[in-house]
């Protein structure tokens, strides 16, 4: 029981702490007080130390300062009978354990003992910037602190190949009865005698040897936490900020082989404290309710088939490789994948056939799981280059299904298609288009494998909605023909739910704070005429998200009172929006650019910029690459509007906006709109119209700019001038 | 023939009662069984004493009266006689927080004084709270205006208490909206006494109301002032080891008991019981050391903050005498029955009152002195160590039983308790309930009655209660009769509770059930609601939570008081025995059905059986878990399903 880990770790700090300061006394002793001590190439003095108290430790006598306080986290063993409260205790003993080990290793490297021949030691801060950002930012799924050793080299070979196979990082750490995993894997012939000639070199191949003994997890640890200071921006001493940020992103866990005995205890209980999950080979008792890390903190797996797979449950981490049976690697990685003319077999849709992807629910008794059924001529029965209707019909069940979350899974489709390396995906309803690239052609790739990745993807991410899945994929006109029209009323039905809807209409928006975990001030406020700057979520989107995860991102706002009815302030909002945003932004409008507009993430679709010359606003889409006339291309521009602030005069947006009645009310509305890319202006074009007709101002959209028309502010005032754009009759915008 | 297994599921108290039937001393339960049949108007609540042309009472089969002399019908008499119950509860837990108050001022103002400021975090915790500039002044300037401020709420007339704020927002709107929220504390229980003069209020529903507002007056007030001073002074209790039972007094020591409700003088106490010359003078009177037990709530805020035993709950208190090895009971105020005195005449106990509000005739006064308080606890003690050699040692029997238990929690420690000092957080818990180890939280208060076995609806409520994994936090009385049962040890998790529960516990190394203190101490699961609601995930208002209250052997009109400010709180509240208001239709169904409901999004049940009772609660939890859209209890289904990993 938790018990005995406890009492093992508890036992085990305060045979650290007694060891470091009969440790410290003798280095004091031999090297005065004033001695430097510290680790190579690092300006994090001991890191954790630093971290977590704010210690900056250049000397031996300050060491003793961190030492004493490590004291006072040490606590009682927990009694045989009636025993105290002891998590708390547990927990304190894994961090007394990692200052003590660090202050072991850094004593050390004073003698001149670390890093011990063939193995790496602590890890600079150079290698830091360069794996700890990939770490960071999702490319390296994660890293596995491998401690002791697998019981035969085949097991070694396997563990080690299965996190390969996952782009985990690992580290190899400690000993189990003296055997170590670098010396079975260098037996096993996964590593050659180089790995211990030059350690680093294990960098390219992510399998590093830090040393041979337990406390060298603290190299492991020590990177981590030094990731919080450097990537996350926190301060020294932050201790909370930097705990919170290694559990939200440093997907780590600890992977122990072979006997646990306390020290290894007590160091696990450390990488908890950090939220990394421990996974263990032996007949270990098991923590599993959840809170300080994410999920189950200490866990078993005695079958080494299942061990890494078990790892990255536990942890959560994020292996963006599914397994899904079908000829071409899948991951999140190939979504940006373009396939270009000459690399394509065969596509769909676009400019020369027609191509629809419906969903629709069905009772649980009437579907099939997993069926993928294919009518038609398949792709090997084509011309190569040529152009093809497709139909993606998919039926989804589930006892929490509802109509309404329809159009969300649907667009899924996207997702699934694109992650398949050799896929090309745009588009969605009746205008999608897709490409399969010769490469994927010659790998396989046939009509039902689009069924395999739509039925994975749905199961796999919405499984806690859909139960059961079945895809039909067609090239027969006729079938197509039976299905265009029920689809088509279909996404009128949901097109008029939403474009009935008014703000007024409803006394809910919707937050969005899915983006927080990389700009942590910011809240997205959705509502019937405004979806999110993402473009990806409506109202009704958010509502459906909500409903499917009631913990979720997407959170209920109150309007409340109206402050402000032109440019959009709420009572409810703005106080929703200071809770969200952490007490940063206290005010915020809907409808207006210039006053305390919403804040942005990073993920607009398109930025609105303020062009004071003209009177008016430009737009420009992520896709443009070239430069506007606010003479910023838009990547500059994105840059100045992102990261949770509020700037006014920049502001990031859905493009579907732009055709709302809500469009910048408060500046002024559509009129104001001097500059848009072309690809923007042909794509919303049928609702600009609309709109200026609305407005009473039919020759709008002509009177609009494009980048043919001007790139420049001069050639922009001169083309408004011309064609006597309202704006410029406006009332003054500054 | 007394049957002892009726009177009391406590072996050690059956032991006792058999005592004295043999020697035909009569006990609680000998008077109540005297008083039957009790007075069914009484019981119903349709009579009426508020003024001189009653007493009136009304006919509740419709035969005779249908309204008293004045008009008053059964509905407006119930009403008014609940909310009366109301104010005295509410004025005792007041008064005692405005006791305090007064201790915590004269600390802060003398440096000398024999109390210290034991938690000066708290203390600027709190504060700031009250809105005192704590930078750069002296900590003791700081409790100065503290105790000043905090005295203050007692006698305010106008605006809101400070510590209401806590109530999540959600909640201190629809106090505010419905008018509910108290505008002082007095001044709400003053009010009470106006509303229900003859020919004032004749609306059950506005009588009701002012009812809750006083309530919340005590809840939010006065018993979280008593409660967070006493924090301050004493220290904040954290887990801590103890034992409980008659046993835990002992033949060759000075037993004292300290007995009530007010932790001023028996803090005191227990410094005092160290002084080496009182030690000494107990060596030469031929007693090993002096014993200190506890007796009703003073017992658990010495056991909670100093680990001091516990001899046992209200209706120990005479059993203890009947040991015939307490040398000394010292009492301070409430439960406190009068009968005490007559008891400790058939023995050589001697009875020692301290408070100026409550005396006995016969029995020696020494009153409480905060100025001089080691000297008059030092002067009380040595009368016991005196006593000692009155003992008369043939008389004496002493049951074995001693179960030990952990307490000393509360909503504040549970950050600690949960994370260590690194990961402080209640999100553990919230996750439990959210994936549904934990099904939700119960807070099982209250008194003990005569009419009911002695613990069995507390000690059978919570068993059922943990066996469905709904982790119950125990105050008061009920605190007691659990830790006597064995339910307040780690041990008691493998031994009763539910597979996900038991895994929590596991994890943490805590008992199922969880002492929170003494009854007016009952406003730390309040503010550990708020603790859940702030973590999120689990709604906006204490309403929404999966949490349920109970007090199964109620007796006292302060319990009354904490149902009202529980359920005003919004929290389903069952209450073993009926309230008084079986007579009142309107009232009765008022309390227990919509009416109050969409006042404060709670309501009232009676229950008197503790499975029925436990069920109820659970029922409820289960609603607010629907409600919450929170998944199915992770092992309900078991048998069917492997354990899962990571669910997410």
């Amino acid at each position: 029981m938790s018990k005995e880990v406890a009492a093992a770790a508890i036992r085990a700090s305060h045979g650290k702490v007694a060891q470091i300061d009969e440790a410290l006394q003798a280095a004091i002793e031999n090297h005065g007080a004033e001695e430097h001590v510290g680790f190579p190439e690092t300006a994090f003095y001991l890191p954790m130390a630093c971290a977590l108290l704010g210690e900056e430790v250049e000397n031996l006598g300050q060491m003793q300062d961190v030492l004493e306080y490590t004291k006072t986290l040490l606590t009682d063993e927990p009694s045989d009978s009636v025993w105290l409260p002891y998590l708390s205790g547990t927990l304190d003993a894994g961090i007394a354990t990692m200052l003590s080990e660090e202050m072991l290793k850094a004593l050390d490297y004073l003698e001149g003992t670390e890093p011990q021949e063939g193995w790496h030691g602590f890890i600079s801060d150079t290698i830091l910037r360069s794996l700890g950002i990939q770490l960071v930012d999702g490319r390296m799924p994660g890293f596995a602190a491998v401690v002791g050793a697998a019981p035969d080299l085949e097991t070694a070979e396997y563990i080690i190949r299965e996190l390969q196979k996952r782009n985990i990082l690992t580290f190899l750490i400690g000993n189990h009865n003296g055997k170590t995993m670098r010396d079975q894997l260098l037996e096993a012939g996964v590593l050659d005698q180089s790995i211990v000639e030059d350690p680093a070199s294990g960098w390219d191949i992510y399998i590093v040897p830090l040393g041979p003994d337990t406390e060298s997890i603290i190299y492991a640890l020590n990177w981590a936490i030094r990731g919080a200071l450097t990537f996350g921006g926190l301060q020294k001493g932050d201790w909370k900020g930097c705990l919170d940020y290694t559990r939200a992103h440093i997907f780590a866990f600890g992977l122990g082989l072979g006997t646990i005995d306390d020290l290894k205890f007590a160091s696990g209980a450390g990488a908890i404290n950090m939220g990394f999950s421990v996974i263990c080979d032996t007949e270990i008792p098991e923590i599993r309710p959840t809170g300080v890390c994410t999920y189950e903190e200490l866990v078993r797996e005695l079958d080494h088939q299942n061990i890494v797979q078990r790892c990255i449950d536990v942890r959560g981490v994020k292996v963006t490789v599914r397994e899904v049976d079908v000829p071409v690697p899948v991951a999140a990685a190939f979504e940006g994948e373009i396939i270009r003319r000459e690399d394509m077999q065969v596509e769909f849709g676009g400019k020369y056939s027609h191509a629809i992807e419906y969903l629709t629910m069905r009772d649980m008794d009437e579907i099939e799981d997993g069926k993928v059924t294919v009518v038609g001529p398949d792709v090997d029965t084509v011309e190569e280059g040529s152009s093809h209707p497709v139909g993606i019909f998919m039926e989804v069940a589930g006892r929490k299904m509802q109509e309404i979350y329809e159009s969300i899974l649907e667009r899924r489709t996207h997702t699934a298609l694109n992650h398949a390396h050799g896929i090309f995906h745009m588009g969605q309803r009746d205008i999608p288009w897709i490409r399969i690239s010769k490469e994927a052609f010659n790998a396989g790739w046939r009509l039902e494998h689009f069924g395999k990745v739509i039925v994975a993807e749905l199961k796999n991410e919405w499984g806690a909605i859909v139960d059961k899945v079945q895809v039909t994929v067609t090239t027969d006109e006729d079938l197509m023909d039976q299905w265009t029209p029920v689809a088509k009323e279909a996404y009128r039905i949901r097109d008029e739910r939403v474009a009935g809807m008014t703000d007024e209409s409803v006394d809910l928006f919707y937050s969005c704070t899915l983006c927080q975990s990389y700009a942590p001030d910011h809240v997205c406020v959705i509502s019937p005429e405004r979806l999110g700057l993402c473009g990806a979520y409506n109202w009704l989107d958010a509502r459906a998200a909500f409903e499917m995860n009631p913990h979720g991102p997407n959170q209920p706002v109150e309007k409340g009172e109206c402050i402000d009815e032109e440019i959009g302030e709420f009572e409810k909002v703005n106080e929703f929006v200071y809770r969200e945003s952490h007490q940063t932004v206290d005010r915020v409008s809907l409808y207006s650019i210039m006053e305390v507009p919403m804040t942005s993430c990073g993920c607009f679709e398109a930025i609105l910029a303020v062009l004071p010359e003209a009177n008016g606003f430009m737009i420009v889409n992520r896709e443009f690459v070239d430069m506007t006339p606010c003479g910023m291309p838009f990547s500059t521009l994105a840059g100045t509007v992102g990261g949770g602030h509020q700037t006014p005069g920049f502001l990031g947006v859905g493009r579907r906006y732009v055709i709302s009645k809500k469009f910048i009310r408060g500046d002024g509305g559509l009129p104001r709109l001097v500059w848009m890319t072309k690809e923007m202006k042909e794509d919303l074009a049928e609702g600009l119209q609309k709109r200026a007709e609305e407005l009473g101002m039919p020759d709008l959209p002509n009177q609009i700019a494009d980048e043919d028309d001007a790139t420049t502010t001069e050639e922009l005032m001169a083309y408004l001038q011309q064609v006597k754009h309202p704006a410029l009759e406006m009332e003054p915008l500054m | 023939m007394v049957d002892p297994k009726q009177r009391s599921i406590d072996p050690a108290a059956q032991q006792m009662i058999q005592r004295a039937a043999d020697e035909q001393i009569d006990l609680a339960w000998d008077r109540y069984e005297a008083m039957q049949p009790q007075c069914g108007f009484g019981q119903l609540g349709i009579c009426c004493r508020n003024c001189h042309m009653g007493p009136c009472r009304i006919d509740p089969f419709g035969n005779g009266p249908q309204r008293g002399v004045c008009g008053a019908t059964a509905d407006v008499i119930a009403a008014r006689n609940l909310i009366r119950m109301v104010a005295a509860g509410a004025a005792a837990h007041s008064d005692h927080g405005r006791d305090i108050a007064h201790v915590f001022l004269q600390a802060a103002c003398n440096p000398d004084s024999d109390y210290e400021l034991k938690d000066q975090d708290k203390l600027l915790a709190l504060a700031e709270e009250y809105d005192i500039e704590v930078d750069s002044r002296p900590i003791q300037e700081v409790a100065v205006e503290l105790g000043e401020k905090a005295l203050a709420e007692f006698g305010q007339q106008d605006g809101e208490l400070v510590m209401s704020h806590r109530a999540p927002e959600a909640r201190i709107q629809r106090w505010r909206e419905t008018g509910l929220m108290p505008r002082g504390i007095d001044r709400e229980i003053v009010q009470i006494m106006h509303q229900t003069h003859i020919g004032v209020d004749a609306d059950y529903r506005n009588i009701l109301k002012q009812g809750l507002r006083a309530a919340l007056s005590d809840g939010w007030g006065g018993s979280m002032i008593a409660t967070d001073l006493q924090d301050i002074l004493f220290g904040s209790p954290e887990p801590v080891r103890s034992k409980i039972n008659l046993g835990v007094l002992k033949e060759d020591k000075v037993n004292i008991v300290v007995h009530g409700h007010e932790p001023a003088l028996s803090e005191m106490i227990v410094e005092a019981a160290r002084d080496p010359e009182l030690l000494k003078r107990a060596e030469e009177v031929g007693a090993t050391g002096i014993n200190l037990a506890g007796m009703c709530c003073t017992g658990l805020e010495i056991l909670m903050r100093k680990g001091v035993p516990a001899a046992g709950s209200f209706l120990h208190q005479e059993l203890a005498i009947m040991t015939g090895a307490v040398d000394l009971m010292i009492v301070d105020v409430q439960c406190i029955m009068p009968a005490v005195a007559e008891l400790a005449d058939c023995w050589h106990t001697k009875v020692i009152t301290t408070s100026p509000k409550a005396k006995m005739p016969g029995v020696e006064h020494i009153e409480f002195d905060e100025h001089h308080a080691y000297e008059v606890a030092k002067r009380i003690i040595r009368l016991g160590v005196e006593n000692f050699a009155n003992r008369q040692p043939q008389r004496v029997q002493i049951p074995e039983e001693e179960t030990e238990l952990v307490g000393g929690f509360t909503a504040e420690y549970v950050y600690t308790l949960l994370g260590g000092r690194f990961r402080p957080s209640y999100r553990p818990l919230n996750d439990a309930i959210i994936s549904g180890r934990i099904r939700g939280v119960a807070g099982v208060v209250g008194c003990e009655n005569p009419e009911l076995p002695q613990g069995s609806c507390h000690v059978g409520i919570a068993k059922e209660l943990i066996k469905n994994d709904v982790l119950v936090l125990a105050g008061g009385c009920s605190a007691l009769s659990d830790a006597r049962a064995g339910l307040m040890v780690p041990e008691a998790a493998f031994k009763y509770a539910g597979k996900g529960l038991r895994e929590v516990c596991e994890t943490v190394g805590m008992p199922p059930v969880l002492n929170v203190g003494s009854c007016v101490d009952n406003t730390r699961i309040l503010i550990a609601c708020c603790e859940v609601l702030k973590e999120g995930g689990l709604g906006q208002d204490i309403s929404d939570l999966p949490v349920a209250g109970a007090a199964p052997e109620w007796m006292s009109e302060k319990a009354i008081s904490i149902g009202y400010y529980v359920v005003g709180s919004g929290i389903y509240t069952v209450f073993g025995t009926p309230q008084p208001v079986m007579g009142a239709p309107a009232v009765r169904d008022f309390i227990t059905g919509e009416g109050i409901e969409q006042l404060v999004g709670a309501r009232f049940d009676f229950e008197p059986d503790p499975i029925k009772a436990a069920h109820l609660m659970i029922e409820h939890i289960n609603r607010k878990r629907e409600e919450l859209r929170l998944g199915p209890m992770m092992y309900e289904s078991e048998a069917q399903e492997p354990e899962p990993v990571a669910a997410s």
